[in-house]
């Protein structure tokens, strides 16, 4: 399909706009995004609609019409539960959640993320990648604790006596994480895969 | 005999190890093998997408590629966590689609030796492969042990009906084949409205209201409709729905205790395993006191009389209403 021109629209401050730059950094690049006809099914499926302080619909428009400050650093895209209520339910087959990752990609590469109030969600994923990067699996207790130490000190009390120690009590946390075998092959893709990089103009 | 790559996932190595306990029991009595990826690495649930693209992919990738590696003739590969499945089967589908994520995937992969093929592994969760691949009437011929009177909320949560990548096995948003295994194996399925809404996901960590909102809603519209225990699929689902139960409860001033149980354990408990194999005792809500609603017969079903033989059924005409009201 030639897309060149299609959705080319409002001022631009970069070499594209900030809709031609969401597009290209979402898998697959195609411009249904730009198909979005505002018919606000989206916002209407969304079960964290109220939490939210724009809705999809609205956040949509808002990158059309090139508020990237305000889109970046607002909380909806960390909402997003990834129900995939609303891809399925789009008129125009947009790929609303896979739009929400690559928001919260731009937003915490940009250092937009904390402004908005679900702050600490990108702390909560980069402490998962960190046990990732260094043991090939996740690490539930350790996750939970180092966050919870790092933000919500009172939580982590909860977490060492009420519902985490009766998982732990129940054989269902591990004290220590596994380590995958092959770990230096994995840390291989992954320095390539982020020297590679991807996230700029990348049209995927 | 079929023959499967198995990816279990970080959840089923611990916090949801009866998930694997009891799939394994029922692999043998349905005749199914799963052979473990050798050195499978996390799918990254939802966290490395938010942060760095390619390396998320190429995460997924390392999992795929040793898949297609370790696989003999064309198995299918299956994941019994919901996150693990999507991960798996999105990555798939979109590295097909995109030639530049491909390309770039492929590009990092070969820093460690490996190269995927998109399209070269079949990605399956494990419910669709106990209601497809092996069939209802298979499961009733291991059934032991039926689960007369036992109501059962069937939960499938998101991930493994949304989104629509090439025709899902169920519907989107109204799915029936859990419905249907549980009834093969004599259980009554309560209606569960909610069946396919979300469990909250991460969002007990970062925003624990919103995810307290989300379980308080699906726990009472379990309850509602008379539910004994909910049936689950997936850890992440099965965790935020035990764990949490008593938060919610804290916090809404209600006082559910509904067991959450994983659809294997009470597949198990139906081929005759017994309750300690099944783990039962391993959920925070303890299942007991439920699974001593089931009985040795059937429940007698609630007929439906028909008014005649010969004609349709229609509803009363005004007439016969007004009639009825005036003998009351
Ligand atoms: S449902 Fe689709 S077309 Fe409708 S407002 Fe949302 S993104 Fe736009
Ligand atoms: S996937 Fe995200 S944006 Fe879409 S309905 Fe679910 S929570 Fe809302």
């Amino acid at each position: 399909m030639d897309t060149s021109v299609k959705y080319v629209r409002g001022p631009t401050t970069h070499d594209r706009t900030f809709l031609e730059e969401v597009i290209a950094q979402t898998p697959v690049d195609d411009p249904r995004l730009a198909y979005c006809v505002q018919c606000g099914t989206c916002g209407g499926s969304c079960p964290s609609g109220a939490d939210m302080d724009y809705s999809p619909r609205e956040l949509f428009a808002m990158i059309d019409a090139n508020m990237r400050e305000e889109v970046l650093s607002s909380n909806t895209p960390w909402y997003c539960v990834s129900c995939y209520y609303c891809m399925v339910r789009c008129p125009q087959d947009v790929h609303i959640t896979d739009v929400m990752y690559t928001l919260k990609r731009m937003a915490v590469r940009e250092g937009f993320s904390h402004e908005s109030n679900a702050k600490d969600a990108p702390d909560f994923s980069e402490t998962f990648i960190d046990f990732v990067e260094n043991y090939g699996r996740s690490f539930e207790l350790g996750l939970a604790t180092l966050y919870h130490l790092r933000h919500h000190p009172l939580n982590a009390v909860r977490m060492a006596t009420g519902m985490g120690f009766d998982l732990f009590r129940k054989g269902r946390m591990n004290l220590l994480p596994t380590r995958i075998e092959n770990i230096d092959q994995l840390k291989a893709i992954l320095a390539e895969a982020k020297a590679i990089g991807g996230n700029g103009d990348a049209n995927l | 005999m079929q023959t499967y790559s198995y990816y279990p996932g970080c959840a089923l190595e611990r916090n949801a190890a009866v998930y694997h306990d009891s799939l394994m029991a029922v692999a043998e009595s349905l005749d199914l093998t799963f052979t473990e990826v050798a050195d499978w690495n996390c799918c990254g649930a939802t966290e490395y997408i938010t942060i760095d693209l390619i390396p998320a992919y190429a995460l997924v990738g390392r999992n795929l590629a040793l898949a297609a590696e370790q696989n003999c003739n064309g198995r299918s590969l299956v994941a019994p966590c919901s996150a693990c499945f999507l991960n798996l089967k999105k990555a798939d589908h979109y590295l097909a689609q995109s030639p530049e994520l491909n390309r770039k995937v492929n590009q990092a992969l070969a820093a460690g030796g490996l190269h995927y093929e998109p399209g070269s592994v079949h990605v399956k969760h494990l419910l669709e492969i106990i209601t497809e691949d092996v069939g209802f009437e298979k499961v009733a011929r291991a059934v032991k042990r039926p689960l007369f009177g036992l109501k059962i909320a069937p939960y499938y949560g998101c991930l493994i009906v949304r989104p629509v990548f090439d025709g899902t096995f169920d519907d989107a948003e109204q799915p029936t084949s859990m419905d249907t295994l549980m009834r093969t194996i004599g259980a009554e399925v309560v209606d569960f409205p909610a069946k396919a809404q979300c469990c909250g996901g991460h969002m007990t960590q970062i925003s624990e209201a919103v995810a307290l909102h989300l379980i308080h809603q699906l726990l009472k519209n379990a309850v509602d409709h008379g539910a004994d225990v909910i049936a689950a699929i997936c850890p992440m689902c099965q965790l935020n729905l035990d764990a949490y139960q008593d938060a919610v409860n804290k916090h809404y001033g209600t006082n559910f205790h509904i067991p959450i149980l994983y659809f294997t354990q009470l597949l198990g408990l139906a081929f005759g395993f017994g309750e300690a194999t099944m783990g039962i005792g391993q959920e925070l809500v303890d299942a007991r006191p439920a699974l001593a609603n089931i009985q040795v017969k059937p429940l007698k079903p609630v007929k439906r009389k028909r008014p005649s033989k010969t004609e349709l059924p229609m509803p009363p005409k005004l007439q016969e209403v007004r009639s009825c009201l005036k003998n009351e």
